[in-house]
């Protein structure tokens, strides 16, 4: 068993660690407050690969292995969790499953726009009245002749404003419930198709959340994804890859707040001597090292195991789980050794407290995850 | 316009923002002090790579140092450097700049024909400036320091020296070499598409000292003419003085002090 990275993985961890210092950094903070876009940053980041990390060269992507990945997410996030998400939905839902499954017209037509960043590729599943139970979607898409028409609401869809192209989850045939629903590759130029509110949210605050519209919107047959009915199949796989994505963002956001608490505990002098010297703080810190470290074994082996061709989707919800909730963990304990000033905004801790409770419920909350991990364990 | 071809020297150094210093053994403690391509090294990749883009031809990258300097030799390559060369051998350790420039002159002339040698101004370990330098005397070329812009035209480079209070205009046929500060073009980002072919070892070349030649009396410790002979931290504590009385009072005592210490 080798835990050493490859010379590749490291220079693509440190790539993407000087990026995210010079693009990222100076405005991670304005982004948030202002719940803005980083439009800037995703631009720049096309032409150096960052948007095409699974894709093969021939599609125009930068061809990473799952490791890399992770590495690059983890790196983003630990300096701006909105710009790691949106790049890692992007990546993961909004570009991989056209290469999974889609035919060799919609690969040629499509991902060479969406590995090179100059199309934002997004993913709607979610809805009003559906969350955890993606197989009673409401969305619908009737058949008429050389087209689709999708009728429905999606909801808290990442990127939803600003993509160009979004893969959407419609139900071909309600009576087959999760067996009738299709995935479909929509332009957001399509007819049809409103972006409705935009979340103002708790955290992941410059992510695009937006509501999707569809009111007979057409979509021309060839767009379908994958074989009529297949589309939750699909849907639940990106997703696996996905969550990989979201624990590597998670573990981002946790070593952010541990850095910042062991600097502060450094530097904050109580009683005399630095806060740090005193047991009750060095014993956050090191449950906060230990997680954290275990969080990103978990991790690896799941993006391991996708690069090996294994089934990886087990592991994948069991590092999803235990990365949020040590992001989640982490950054309440960082906010409390920072006591007050962890409740200011001027002290990161306080952006990573809410960056990681959305962490814990998006791409399947904690409860889907041990749905997912009990269901494979007790099922051997 | 014929393409130009240009060698950009760079070293791989510890991170010095992480070093400290052995007050028992006066060395650098290095010991999981992480690597780093030296910064002014890095605007002068830049400076090249803008020159290559602009007027065609190859940058060649060459390093001299430990095996594992070819790290900064993999990081260059992703910023867009054409190929790399290696130069390592045990029989370099303890290498003086001297022998350290006399080294890549010969790496150097076993390469073809240039137009530009590109250098940083100094390295953030060493603190030095003496290596292009000598590397351009070696080749008997001549040198411009402190670059912080290079225009070239009509087969003459023109080049901006930041001097201390002022601004200076050279301009030079090749071959040359330059040395470029801090100040010069800031580096870009390094590109995740040439990862695969910058760490398949294709684009890297390794040269010791039987492919360069190298005379026994020009080579490593024994050769080399300098030496470290300690190296300690400056007391840099500086200490303030608080005045008592009245306005008028306070700026009498300041002037008095002041002329005390020379600086009125």
């Amino acid at each position: 068993m080798d835990f050493s990275f490859t010379r590749a993985q490291v220079l693509a961890r440190d790539m993407a660690r000087s990026f995210a210092q010079a693009e990222l950094a100076p405005y991670a903070q304005q982004w948030d407050e202002q719940a803005r876009f980083p439009a800037e940053a995703i631009a720049k980041m096309g032409p150096l690969g960052f948007m095409g990390m699974c894709i093969p060269r021939e599609y125009g992507g930068s061809a990473l292995d799952g490791v890399s990945y992770v590495l690059v997410i983890e790196e983003l996030a630990s300096v701006c969790a909105s710009t790691a998400i949106i790049v890692s939905v992007h990546n993961s839902v909004g570009a991989y499953p056209i290469y999974l499954m889609g035919s060799d017209e919609q690969k040629t037509k499509y991902l060479p726009d969406l590995a090179t960043g100059r199309k934002l590729g997004a993913f709607a599943l979610t809805e009003p009245n559906v969350g955890s139970d993606p197989a009673s979607i409401e969305t619908s898409a009737r058949s008429d002749g050389g087209f689709f028409i999708l009728n429905g609401t999606k909801t808290f869809i990442t990127s939803a404003g600003t993509s160009d192209t979004v893969i959407v989850m419609a139900s071909t045939d309600r009576a087959q419930r999760g067996r009738g629903i299709s995935a479909f590759i929509v332009e957001k130029s399509f007819p049809g198709i409103t972006v409705g509110t935009h979340e103002n949210k708790l955290g992941i605050r410059a992510s695009d959340t937006c509501e999707l519209i569809f009111e007979n919107c057409r979509v021309p047959r060839a767009n379908l994804l994958g074989p009529e009915g297949a589309g939750l199949r699909a849907a639940l796989n990106a997703l696996g890859f996905g969550r990989v994505g979201v624990a590597a963002q998670a573990i981002g956001v946790a070593r952010c707040a541990m850095e910042a608490a062991v600097h502060y505990s450094r530097e904050r002098n109580q009683f005399g001597k630095p806060i740090g010297s005193f047991q009750a703080i060095q014993w956050m810190i090191a449950d906060m090292a230990t997680e954290i470290e275990a969080a990103r074994l978990l991790t690896l082996r799941a993006a391991k195991l996708k690069d090996e061709g294994r089934p990886f989707a087990t592991e994948g919800s069991m590092a999803k789980l235990f990365a949020s909730e040590t992001a989640m963990r982490t950054a309440t304990k960082a906010v409390q050794i920072h006591g007050g000033y962890g409740c200011m905004k001027d002290y990161v801790v306080e952006r990573c407290f809410r960056d990681a409770k959305v962490i814990e419920i998006y791409e399947g909350t904690s409860e889907i995850q041990r749905l997912i991990i009990s269901g494979s364990v007790i099922k051997k | 316009m014929a393409p130009l071809s240009i060698i950009v020297t760079v070293k791989q150094v510890p991170d010095t923002n992480e070093v400290r210093i052995d007050p028992k053994t006066n060395s650098l403690m290095r010991e999981g002090i992480p690597s780093i391509l030296n910064p002014e090294d890095a605007n002068a990749v830049e400076a090249a790579l803008r020159l290559r883009d602009e007027h065609g031809g190859s940058v060649t990258a060459i390093t001299m140092g430990p095996p594992q300097a070819e790290a900064v030799l993999e990081e260059v390559l992703c910023l867009g450097v054409d190929r790399a060369v290696l130069l390592s051998d045990r029989a370099f350790a303890g290498s003086d700049t001297l022998l350290t420039a006399f080294t890549l002159s010969r790496a150097v002339l076993k390469m073809k024909k240039f137009d530009l040698i590109l250098c940083g101004r100094q390295a953030i370990d060493g603190d030095t400036a003496q290596v292009g330098p000598q590397l351009a005397a070696f080749l008997g070329i001549p040198q411009v320091t402190y670059a912080e812009e290079i225009v070239f035209s009509e087969g003459l480079f023109r080049i901006q020296r930041g001097l201390e209070h002022t601004r200076e205009l050279v301009a030079a046929r090749p071959p040359l070499l330059v040395t470029v500060s801090a100040s010069g073009p800031v580096p870009r980002h390094g590109s995740l598409y040439a990862l695969a072919a910058a760490c398949s070892g294709e684009h890297i070349k390794r040269w010791g000292a039987r492919e360069l030649a190298l005379p026994p009396s020009m080579l490593g410790l024994g050769a080399s003419p300098t030496a470290v002979k300690k190296i300690f931290e400056p007391d840099r504590s500086v200490k303030g003085e608080a005045f008592e009385g009245s306005e008028k009072e306070m700026a009498a005592q300041l002037i008095v002090r002041l002329r005390e210490t020379g600086c009125l």
